[in-house]
């Protein structure tokens, strides 16, 4: 049995390979002079040093930040009531509507994003408005699943318990349910704060060109411009800023389930 | 919790649905629509479709994305179930070690993870383009088949596949009679979050593809620079058919578990 330990050995290959190696090519790009290649490697921080001279870099940096902070909000603030009546429905209800929320994340998100262009050409929204319709609308089903899933394991017994010991149903909800549904908020957050710091083409295809955010820049220097040194610095600056928050969610989540226990 | 909704419940609720279906259904209607306008209705045409079978580059950025997702959930269903076996009889530390480079690219914003491919492609010469793609594909789909596959493994019951060496199995048999078919459930859900995985990528098929080929997400995203309705009618087909699909992977198994249920009462009341 032993013997098998050897399976994983060529994973092990390819993962310094394919994962490791990429991202330390992006570091060593960030921290290198322009046109540098793997053999001539020359160290600066001069692409940190552009980012925070020039005030262009960090308001988008912010705008983007900002952008994330707001769209998880709301989609928290709509999509835990959305669960929370999906709980109280009947079993075969709840299925049908999970069914339901779970249909448009199978579309194409660019379809799904293009499909606003002509619904949005009726009203008469600001750039940064029609972001956030596009933005809420392909995050909100992950958050109304992940609190779903997690009002839907509360035991029903405790909510009577609560109401027999004298809990109306405000107390109980706000003592009972609000702090058991918490990890699903949690685990909610993560998967809409991430990925609408660094979403691209939301902006691109709503904002109407005008609507620049972290994303983009990283992805006009790769593309467009062929800066990549500047380009992997913003890149280096926003992975870290992600990994910070989701340090900072998991000391919370920890922090939660010990206060549960 | 009580089963009961207040109607203004039922209307929140009903709000909701709208928002997450209104869009879709636009783009439906005006994947029929006669002129070129997205605005405007006037009047029922199949044009949009006729030329998007038409259209060569949309018929080669579908063939790009089936063949990519199939590639590369094969690939990397294959590897991932026999690195996860391996992963599950080895040391702690090389399974820790493991577990966190494979977080790189699953808590990594995919613009990274592609930029990585992109620059380590480039810098080691290689032209991008398919084959690349499939490469950055399967490396980006194999983390997700090892984090499905793994907790089916820590349940299994060690004794059980050395009692098949014991009885005389070599120990690819062992593997491959007794301990795939127990860990089968984690490798079907790999294998098919593979799949979606890729099927539905843009960001890194965007870095990682070279000139030429596209798959879906990347024709979309350079077509809408310009009015163009047979993305209305692509958009439309794959409303069909994960509509289709979603129906029937959730139907079939609640009509066969009523007929099971049928057939309980049958056996148990065969007069009934």
């Amino acid at each position: 049995m032993k013997g098998f330990s050897k399976m994983s050995y060529p994973y092990v290959i390819w993962a310094l390979i394919m994962i490791v190696a990429p991202m330390l090519m992006i570091v060593l790009y960030a921290f290198s002079v322009k046109g540098n290649s793997v053999l001539t490697f020359q160290f600066t921080l001069d692409n940190f040093a552009r980012f925070f001279r020039d005030s262009i870099f960090p308001s988008v940096l912010w705008r983007s930040l900002k952008m994330a902070f707001v769209t998880t909000g709301l989609c928290i603030l709509i999509g835990y009531p959305t669960a929370y009546i999906f709980a109280k429905m009947k079993p075969g209800n709840q299925a049908v509507m999970i069914l339901l929320v779970t249909l448009p994340m199978w579309i194409n998100v660019l379809v799904r994003t293009y499909a606003w262009r002509g619904l949005l050409g009726y009203v008469n929204f600001g750039n940064e408005l029609r972001v956030y319709v596009g933005m809420i609308y392909n995050f909100l089903p992950f958050m109304i699943l992940e609190i779903y899933t997690s009002l839907s394991k509360i035991d029903p017994n405790l909510i009577v318990a609560s109401h027999d010991l004298g809990a109306n149903d405000m107390e109980t909800f706000r003592r009972v349910i609000l702090p058991l549904s918490l990890p699903g908020v949690v685990s909610g957050i993560t998967l809409v704060f991430l990925p609408a710091v660094s979403s691209f083409f939301i902006p691109k295809f709503l904002g109407g060109g005008q609507y620049v955010l972290i994303g983009n820049l990283i992805e006009d220097y790769f593309i467009t411009s062929g800066d990549w040194n500047f380009g992997s610095a913003i890149s280096l600056i926003m992975a870290l800023i992600i990994l910070l928050s989701m340090f900072v969610m998991r000391k919370l989540d920890h922090e939660n389930k010990e206060a549960a226990d | 919790m009580e089963h009961k909704t207040t109607l203004r419940e039922r209307i929140f609720v009903a709000v909701i649905m709208a928002y997450f279906y209104l869009p879709i259904l636009y783009v439906v209607l005006f994947s029929f629509n006669e002129s070129k306008s997205l605005t405007k209705f006037t009047g029922f045409s199949m044009q949009w479709y006729r030329r998007m079978f038409a259209d060569r580059m949309i018929m080669e950025a579908i063939g790009y994305t089936v063949l990519c997702a199939v590639i590369a959930t094969i690939v990397s269903t294959v590897v991932g179930t026999i690195t996860a076996i391996g992963l599950s009889k080895s040391s702690r530390f090389l399974r820790e070690s493991i577990n966190q480079i494979n977080n790189l690219p699953m808590l990594n914003p995919d613009i990274v993870t592609a930029i990585g491919f992109m620059l380590f492609f480039t810098s080691l010469r290689i032209q991008t383009g398919f084959l690349t793609m499939v490469l950055a594909h399967i490396a980006f789909c194999i983390p997700y088949v090892i984090l499905s596959v793994m907790p089916k493994l820590r349940t299994l019951d060690p004794n059980i596949a050395e009692a098949a060496l014991d009885l005389g199995c070599t120990p690819l048999q062992a593997l491959w009679k007794v301990i795939i078919p127990q860990i089968r459930g984690g490798i079907v859900s790999g294998a098919l979050v593979a799949f979606t995985m890729s099927f539905d990528d843009f960001v890194i098929s965007l870095f990682t593809t070279g000139p030429g080929v596209s798959n879906i997400s990347i024709y979309v995203y350079g077509a809408v620079k310009r009015v163009n309705p047979t993305i209305n009618a692509l958009s439309a087909i794959i409303v069909y058919v994960i509509t289709i699909v979603l129906i029937v992977i959730n139907v079939v198994p609640m009509i066969r578990e009523r007929k099971e249920k049928k057939n309980e009462k049958d056996f148990e009341n065969p007069l009934g």
